[in-house]
Formats: C-alpha cells, structure tokens, sequence
C-alpha cells in the first residue's frame, strides 16, 4: 500500500530531483514527529537515570532502610513478579476461551459486540478496579482464603493464617488478572480469527468436530500470538499501580504465602505509596527503583512485539 | 472385501445416536439452579458455588455425551460449555464493577458535588468541582500535545516512512504502548525536578505524563486509518496533479477523519483515569485551581485515592465522596468510548 503510494508520487516527478517546497516542509514534519517519539522514549530512559543516579552511587547506609538500595528493591521485584505471575496464570486460560468463544463460538452477528464488551474492562480505570477489589472481591475472598489455609495450608503459597480482610496478595493477582484479560485477548481474538478459512473448512470436511477443527487449526495457527500477548499482559500487569496500592496491605516480607496480611509489596505500588512523602536521596532512590521496573516492564514488552511481529510476519 | 464386513457396514446405522438438543442446556441450567439454591441455604460464596458448578455440568455432559455420541462428541460438547463459561466468567467482574460503583457512588452523586470543592471540608457534604476541572484541565492539555504529534508521526509511518527509521519507530511506539504508567510519572518528576529543583508540583508534569502514555495510543490508531483509505483515492488525486502533502492533508485525512478522531477519544478514554502518574506529578490540592502552570492542581482519581485512603474521624462521607469520584470517573470513560463507536458507527470510512 505504502510502496504504490510512493510510487505514484515518484511518477509526478520525473527524475526525482524536484520536491515543492510543500512537501518538503510536510514531510520534514511528519519525520520531525516520528523522531520526536523516539527522543521522548530516550528521554524517559535517560532523565530517569539522571534522577536515579545520586541513589546509586549512594553509600548503602543512606538509602531508605540503611541496607542499600539492593535491598531495598530486591523484595519489591519479588512481589512484583509474584502478582504478576498469579494474574497471568489465571488470564491466559481464560483470554485463549474468551477469544475461542468470540471467534469460534458466538454468533457470528454478536462477535462484534461481545469483543466490544471485552474491550469494556480494559476502558475501566485502574482507580476502579482498586476500590473494586478492596471493597468488594477481597471481603468476599475471605472465606475461601480460610479454606484454603485449612485444607490446603500444607501447600507453602496457602500457609496462612488466613487475612480477615482480603487484602492479599491472590486477591491481587485476581484483580491483575481481570485488567490484562482484554489485553491478552485482543490480540490472540484478532490472530484466532484470521486462521485461513481453507484450513478451517479442511478440518471440518474430514469430519472434525469444532474442538478438533481448533485444535488442529486454530491453536496452532495461534500459538505465537498467545505469547506475545500474554508477554504483553504480563508487562502491563508487572507495572500496574493503583489497584495493588489500593488492595494489597503490606508488611515487606519476602514470602510466598499468598493469603496473609502480611505480604512483600510491588516496585510501582511501593512509588505510588511513599513518593508524595518522600524528599532528599529517598525520592531518588524511588526513581531508581522506577528505572529498574521501567528496564523490567521494557524487556518484556520488546520480546512480546518480536514475539507478535514474527507471528505477522509468518502470516504474509 | 469379505462378505462379513459388508453384512456388518450394512447393519450399521448411517445417522448415530445423539443428545437431544436441550440436553446439555438442561444439565448446565439444573446444576446452575442447583448452585443458587446451595448458595442460599449455606454460608459459601455464590460465586465458588456456580464455578464448581460449571465444572461439575461440564463433567456430566461428558460422561452422558460419552456413553451416547462417543468420546469425540463428548469432548466438543465439554469445550463448548467450557468456552462459553469462561466468557460469562470474564464479563463478571466488569459487571460487579458497574453494580458496585453505581450502587456506592450514587449517594454523594448530587449537585454540590458538582458545584463545590473540598476547601475546609471535614467530615460530610463538600465536592470535586476542583477535581473534575483539574482533570479536564490537565487531560486537555496532554491531548493537545499528543494529537498534533500522533497523527503527524502516523502520516510519517503510513505515508512517508521507508528504511530503518520506520521499522524502529513502529517497534519502538508498541513498545512505549507498555510502558507503565507510574514510570511515565516519574519520568514527568525527573523532568521538572532537573529544572525547577525537587518538591515542584504541577498540573502541567501531569500532562507531560500523560502525553507520554497517550501518543502512542493515538499514533497506532491513526496509522491502522490511513491504512484503510484506499490507494485508488491518492492516486486519483496525484493523476490531477495535487501535490503530495495537499493529497494527504485535503483528501486522506478527511477520508480517515472519523476513525482518527474516534482513536483520539479511545486515548483519551484510556489516560483520563490514570491515577499513578498524577499521584506522584500533580500533588494534593483541595481548592480549584485551573492554571497548570501554578503549583498543585487536584484531579479526579487522585481525589478518589486520597478520600478512600485518608479518611476523617468520620470515615464514611469520604468513602462515599470517593465512590461518587469514581462513578464520574466510570461515566466520563464509559460516555467517550460509546461516543467513540457511534461516531465510526456512523460516519467511519467502511472499506473493506
């Protein structure tokens, strides 16, 4: 599209030495702005290392906790990956049904609406989803968390004792689970839906069931873009702030037990905590802590959009 | 071919057994039935109920569809209900959200909310005037910088763009679609703080994070339009002799305008309750301020943050004030993302 595009332009200038002055200022715009995006993502990196600097060349005894800014964001990260890990354990089954259901299932009149609806929980802010959890999901988790310390409490992550209020590190995840789900799903429904229709009818002219046309087609046809999209969510869900601030309550402990009170916090939930009080080194110790989710969340992010471009990629 | 096996295919039926059409209905249904009417009588939660549930109805339908159709059948049909309940399972909780906020916020959604701010208030009435208009203040300001920015690096990608520098800007504008959303605050912080020394808060550090989580929303959305104007249109119009960027500006963009402006209000839909960055840019003002140039400025979701965590004596006239912040919140989002469809709904470009 672009290329013929192009080409048209280039048959209006024969040699090609000749651009009117419009063009040259417009183009030199929209390259201007592209270039701007780029910078501003540099930007980001760089002021954020600019701030975090004093922090990390610190003595250890100055930063906040007195044991060094290792210390600090170690047990961060931990909860961190912990929520995450748990929101996407439990997205991802459901984003592959969601999609299947939407593409597969549904009628076909209704597919629109449905993704639409999908898309819905993603529109939903994360302040909401915070007030949500805190005052609705988590006390009605309570009694399953009692359950789950007294019959499965030999497992380390349902050791107990159980929260009285719900603000536990499951409940999280839970909650991280629901904001990624249309993430997730919006990029495995757009692939699950291209499956070519001649391998589709394929399956179902040898007899296949709808579940074996999937799994011989559709699945695998989708396997790359579920993924990048789950690589996707987790990102999102690895810097995702206020529902965790909100929820969670935290006492720094390292541990993998996920229904206590007492449970590690996140990097993000940790910033949006302490900065408003903060000053002096421990504001730059908490931009330190930001640049290490923001290196976390782009790693991610960068091998999820490979992931995604070499799924398109194939597709062509 | 043996005469036994052609005795044997001429005894089998060409049609097989099946369940009856209601079959597997009746059984998710009864058993569902079955969890409310449990989850009634005993102290455990409906919810867990009506999941066990789902799981005990699709193991039912497998064994009676196993025993009647074979395993293949059976196998469909469990998906089948598989599928369908993990779709009712992920609308639940957006349903439970709506519920709950409208239920909650409905007490202090009243007119002095509107109208008044949070100066002096303790304890009950007050409102989020200031808020609201910080919100839209600072909301205004970030999609005045991230429009102009976004639609012309679109018109980079789609029209111009050729080479290294597009491959890197495509990627590089996904990834920063992931950054988070607290880290484009502190990014605002490090910004100023290097200019105007440390403790300074704005409003206008809160659009610059803003802007940095919401022009690459505008620019994916704007490059899938021009995607679909289709080439015929710009090539008609260099056949007349029209310079290229007269082509884009007086032909593409109009053609695409309804899906750029709706990609536009998703973006704004999407950054207008992000409460981290503002958390840690704008700081906390109970009186109106409008000027985001001057000193701290309040905005809607740090307002719900801030009543919902730090409570008066009294806690309840905060928590519903947080609530009603969160229902405006919900009906800003809610209102420009339905807008949003019914303007592509109706005046979007529908080529395909």
């Amino acid at each position: 599209m672009a290329s013929s595009s192009s080409d048209a332009a280039g048959a209006g200038r024969p040699g090609g030495s000749f651009r009117r002055p419009g063009d040259r200022v417009f183009s030199g715009l929209a390259t201007g702005a592209g270039v701007t995006i780029l910078a501003l993502l540099a930007g980001v990196a760089i002021f954020l290392m600019i701030e975090a600097w004093p922090a990390i060349t610190a003595p250890a005894e100055d930063i906040p906790g007195g044991e060094g800014l290792w210390h600090l964001i170690a047990p961060l990260a931990f909860g961190t990956v912990l929520g995450s890990l748990i929101a996407i354990l439990l997205a991802v089954p459901m984003a592959i049904g969601v999609s299947l259901y939407i593409t597969h299932f549904a009628p076909r009149r209704l597919s629109q609406t449905l993704g639409y609806i999908i898309d819905l929980l993603a529109a939903v802010p994360s302040i909401v989803y915070g007030l949500w959890g805190i005052a609705v999901l988590g006390p009605a988790a309570v009694g399953m968390h009692r359950w789950l310390a007294g019959n499965l409490g030999f497992i380390p992550f349902f050791e107990g004792p159980a929260s009285a209020t719900g603000r536990t590190m499951l409940v999280v995840g839970v909650v991280l689970g629901v904001m990624i789900l249309p993430i997730i799903t919006a990029v495995t429904r757009e692939v699950f839906s291209q499956t070519p229709r001649a391998q589709i009818e394929a399956a179902l002219a040898l007899g296949a069931t709808r579940w074996e046309m999937i799994r011989m087609t559709v699945l695998p046809f989708g396997k790359s873009a579920v993924i990048g999209g789950s690589m996707l969510g987790l990102g999102r869900a690895l810097g995702e702030t206020m529902a965790v601030t909100i929820i969670l309550s935290v006492s720094g402990a390292v541990t993998l037990n996920l229904i206590s009170s007492g449970n590690p916090s996140t990097i993000a939930a940790n910033i949006a905590l302490n900065f408003p009080e903060s000053s002096g080194l421990a504001v730059n110790a908490l931009i330190a802590s930001g640049l290490a989710l923001f290196a976390i969340t782009l790693v991610v992010n960068m091998a999820a959009r490979a992931v995604i471009y070499r799924s398109e990629q194939a597709l062509r | 071919m043996s005469t036994a096996s052609v005795a044997s295919s001429a005894r089998a039926p060409i049609t097989h057994d099946s369940l009856p059409a209601w079959g597997p209905w009746a059984v998710v249904g009864g058993v569902l039935l079955a969890a409310v009417a449990l989850g009634s009588a005993t102290e455990v939660a409906l919810g867990v109920l009506l999941l066990l549930g789902v799981v005990l109805s699709v193991g039912v339908v497998y064994v009676w569809s196993r025993a009647v159709e074979g395993s293949r059948r059976a196998k469909d049909r469990s998906v089948t209900i598989a599928v369908t309940a993990s779709f009712l399972l992920a609308i639940a909780p957006l349903v439970s959200v709506l519920y709950t906020v409208l239920s909650r916020g409905l007490a202090r959604f009243d007119a002095p909310f509107f109208t008044e701010t949070a100066r002096n208030v303790v304890g009950e009435g007050g409102g989020a005037s200031h808020a609201i208009v910080g919100t839209l203040v600072i909301t205004g300001v970030a999609t005045l910088a991230s429009v102009p920015i976004g639609i012309m690096a679109a018109i980079y990608l789609h029209e111009y763009g050729s080479g290294r520098l597009k491959k890197a800007l495509t990627f590089f504008v996904d990834v920063m679609t992931g950054i988070p959303s607290i880290v484009a605050g502190l990014f605002a912080v490090a910004l100023f703080v290097l200019f105007f020394g440390p403790g300074i808060r704005l409003g206008v550090m809160g659009a610059v994070a803003l802007s940095v989580l919401m022009i690459p929303i505008v620019v994916r959305s704007t490059e899938e339009m021009l995607k679909i104007v289709p080439d015929g249109l710009r090539e008609a119009s260099y056949a007349l002799g029209v310079p290229k960027w007269r082509t884009i500006v007086k032909v593409v963009l109009p053609t695409a305008l309804a899906g750029i402006i709706t990609g536009v209000m998703v973006a704004v839909a999407r950054v207008i309750g992000e409460t981290a960055p503002l958390l840690i840019t704008t700081g906390v003002f109970s009186s109106m301020n409008s000027n985001p140039f001057d000193g701290r400025m309040s905005n809607l979701p740090v307002f719900a943050f801030n009543q919902y965590k730090f409570p008066g004596a009294i806690p309840e006239p905060y928590i519903d004030r947080a609530w009603a912040a969160a229902l405006t919140l919900i009906v800003i989002v809610m209102t420009l993302s339905l807008a949003a469809r019914l303007i592509y709904r109706r005046f979007g470009t529908d080529i395909r």
